[in-house]
């Protein structure tokens, strides 16, 4: 049922498709291919002095225990962070959709935190649960629950993860929320003259239905985990405490622009590119399999 | 159409290069991470020399933090539009000095410029940090500081404390934490800014024992480690102790300590001198300060701190005339008037013995007791090789390192031991890695 459009001309479809091309070799294959060529390289700062070492850097990366270690903090991370940026979202979603009166209200309120920089979530959230100075933090502490994201990883990693799952609902819920509107209402009143109730129509009806949106979310989920939440970790923890927060992308940023060993970084982040690839790749093989459109 | 605005656009774009070019006033870029009240300062001081004559203009940019400034000068350099003066933190030294090609000695360009300059008219702690092993002063010392006590005289006195007495040993420190906890005095007793700077190299040189082989790396790019001495992993281990009893309280890996200390929720703090500015400003209390904590059974302590802070390094690949106006400007900041007003102002050490002597006969430091505490500490004694500064590659990294088996001992994952022979382990692999890029570089 698929509809194509067949074009005369044999130059007409490179030239549209030409200024996405140009963005993507500029901004992708450029900048990627550069990571590559120096993931070979170990060079000085400046550039002046530059030797091919073959794998080296990524031996060395493997060889080091606290760079594996990394990849278990962002495993941990990017379930988290997608968990529960999808779920929470899907709630929302699922209420606002319902809602009869102030929804517009609702809607605008919930697409504000997008607006946030993630640098700023972070500063946020860290005023909000700063053991000294954070209001929030003096009520868990008022629960007699011991706080510090300072010295205790699992408070840190609890930390990173409400900013950057807060900073990230607005989007999720955005794509929820038009997914629940285009689901036909005969479907859902169908089911309910057939005696089905709310929570029954929502697990048989509206989730199945909404799979295409769930499995584009988790897609975007995934990636902005992996590249887009290192200024979050960067405002919130710096890595801290030890490496507990310290996620693959911020160690790449790190080593890069903090500590300047150029050599390093581009393996790292050659590595990251592998794994999103492969992630994305498993997800469209295995999981839209499932997915009905 | 489209290839006549582009025409328009180039036009446009050389017209006014070389209207730029034209103009007689050469203008010098000078790089910083000076905030707030400092960026003032380092705003007057070239609006000062501006004014002083009409030849250069001295142009002041914010870049951001210290890592950051540092990284916008190196990706400029790679792309050819490198700024004339750069500011870098000490712990970017060894850095800049392995990158030969892309700076210009100081001591270079204050001689092709025929400008006067006496690299030994600064404090000798200050300048060694700076200067090669064959005596060639490679930057211009500007803003140095050194890490001293704080503590808060109101909760002193609370905690049946003598608030005219400070804590001079560990051990003293330790009873008056303990004296401050149990009586309720504040809720935190003692923290600290910068725990490797602190509690790692000021601490080994205030002890006269080193951080690491070849001076501190200062003799040769094939340093290695020495913290994991008995007497650092002793020193480390009260701090776990301390920390498991509530007496010492974690800040962070930077400076963020000191807003505990100013808000009066800490009681006491090491941190760099230069903070005095801020807990001027926010304290609501009386304080005092003193000079750092020692172990009184190790020979020879205290024997003199280390310097932080940063330093003005000339880059490369400039036109002749830019550099006559960066020598005439740092000819300028040299002066020993301005030198001694910048220390009285920002609380950084006063770097030449001329700054201090002026500073002491205005009775500045009658008038703001505690002043002096930094720089009666850097000349406590003359400098030994362990204690006259530290150069290691890869330090930003490093010290990161550190750090990270700080806080892993601090949360009871591993022991004093442990955490500074991972340190040690760990800093030592990023040295050899880092000689191998410089070596070859150089």
């Amino acid at each position: 049922m698929e509809k194509r459009v067949a074009f005369r001309s044999r130059w007409l479809p490179y030239v549209l498709v030409a200024p996405q091309l140009a963005i993507t070799i500029v901004f992708f294959f450029w900048p990627a291919s550069q990571a590559i060529v120096q993931s070979v390289q170990q060079q000085d700062p400046f550039g002046i002095s530059v030797e091919f070492v073959g794998l080296d850097n990524f031996v060395m990366l493997f060889n080091d225990e606290h760079y594996l270690a990394s990849f278990k903090v962002t495993a941990i991370f990017s379930v988290l962070v997608a968990f529960f940026g999808m779920s929470l979202s899907l709630i929302l979603a699922v209420f606002a959709d319902r809602a009869l009166r102030f929804a517009g209200m609702y809607k605008t309120l919930l697409i504000w935190p997008y607006a946030v920089a993630h640098a700023v979530a972070a500063v946020l959230w860290l005023f909000l649960f700063n053991p000294t100075l954070g209001i929030v933090a003096h009520w868990i502490k008022g629960f007699g629950v011991a706080w510090d994201p300072l010295l205790v990883s699992r408070d840190a990693m609890v930390l990173v993860v409400v900013a950057a799952v807060w900073n990230q609902i607005s989007y999720n819920f955005l794509f929820f929320l038009a997914g629940l509107q285009s689901i036909p209402k005969s479907l859902i009143e169908a089911a309910a003259i057939d005696g089905a109730g709310p929570g029954r129509r929502f697990w048989t009806i509206v989730l199945p239905l909404l799979s295409p949106t769930t499995f584009f979310l988790l897609v975007v989920n995934v990636v902005y985990a992996f590249f887009n939440t290192f200024a979050i970790i960067d405002a919130a923890t710096g890595g801290g405490p030890g490496s507990a927060t310290e996620i693959l992308v911020y160690k790449v940023y790190k080593d890069g622009f903090k500590a300047l060993d150029l050599g390093s970084s581009a393996a790292q982040s050659v590595i990251l590119m592998a794994i999103v690839i492969g992630l994305t790749i498993v997800q469209f093989r295995y999981v839209e399999r499932r997915v009905q459109y | 159409m489209k290839r006549l605005t582009m025409l328009r656009a180039a036009l446009a774009l050389a017209v006014a290069v070389s209207a730029s070019a034209a103009q007689a006033v050469t203008e010098i870029q000078w790089w910083h991470s000076m905030t707030g009240a400092l960026n003032d300062r380092v705003n007057e001081l070239a609006k000062g020399f501006n004014e002083s004559q009409n030849q250069y203009k001295v142009v002041p940019v914010y870049k951001g933090q210290y890592p950051e400034s540092m990284a916008a000068a190196i990706a400029a350099f790679r792309s050819g539009n490198a700024p004339n003066i750069l500011q870098v933190f000490e712990v970017g030294t060894a850095t800049m000095m392995s990158a030969k090609g892309a700076i210009k000695p100081v001591g270079a360009v204050m001689r092709d410029a025929g400008e006067k300059f006496d690299p030994k008219s600064y404090i000798s702690a200050v300048a060694g940090y700076y200067t090669t092993s064959k005596g060639e002063m490679l930057s211009f010392p500007f803003n140095s500081s050194t890490v001293v006590f704080y503590y808060n005289k109101d909760v002193f006195a609370k905690a049946g404390l003598d608030p005219n007495r400070a804590p001079e040993t560990w051990p003293e420190v330790m009873a008056a934490a303990a004296k401050i906890k149990t009586s309720g005095a504040s809720q935190c007793a003692y923290t600290t800014g910068w725990p490797s700077w602190v509690h790692l190299e000021n601490f080994s040189a205030w002890h006269n024992v080193p951080i690491a082989t070849k001076e501190n790396g200062m003799a040769g790019l094939d340093t290695v480690f020495q913290i994991n001495s008995p007497l650092h992993v002793r020193h480390w281990n009260n701090l776990k102790e301390w920390n498991s009893k509530g007496y010492f309280t974690y800040g962070g890996r930077t400076n963020e300590a000191e807003a505990k200390f100013y808000s009066g929720e800490c009681a006491m703090l090491t941190s760099s001198s230069a903070a005095q500015a801020n807990i001027n400003r926010n304290a609501k209390f009386k304080y005092g300060v003193a000079m750092m904590p020692y172990y009184a059974d190790v020979a020879g302590a205290p024997q003199n701190s280390i310097i932080g802070g940063a330093s003005l390094w000339v880059m490369a690949g400039k036109k002749p005339d830019e550099y006559k106006g960066v020598a005439k400007f740092l000819n300028y900041l040299a002066d020993p008037q301005r030198q001694a007003q910048w220390h009285q102002q920002t609380g950084y050490l006063p770097i030449t013995p001329v700054a201090y002597d002026i500073t002491k006969t205005s009775g500045f430091y009658e008038k703001n007791p505690g002043t002096d505490v930094s720089v009666r500490q850097m000349m406590n004694k003359p400098a030994t090789p362990n204690s006259k500064g530290l150069r290691f590659g890869s330090f930003v990294q490093i010290r990161d390192m550190f750090q990270e088996e700080f806080e892993n001992m601090l949360a009871g994952k591993q022991d004093a031991k442990t955490a500074l022979d991972n340190a040690v382990k760990r800093g030592n692999e990023m040295l050899r890695r880092f000689e191998k890029t410089a070596k070859d570089a150089g």
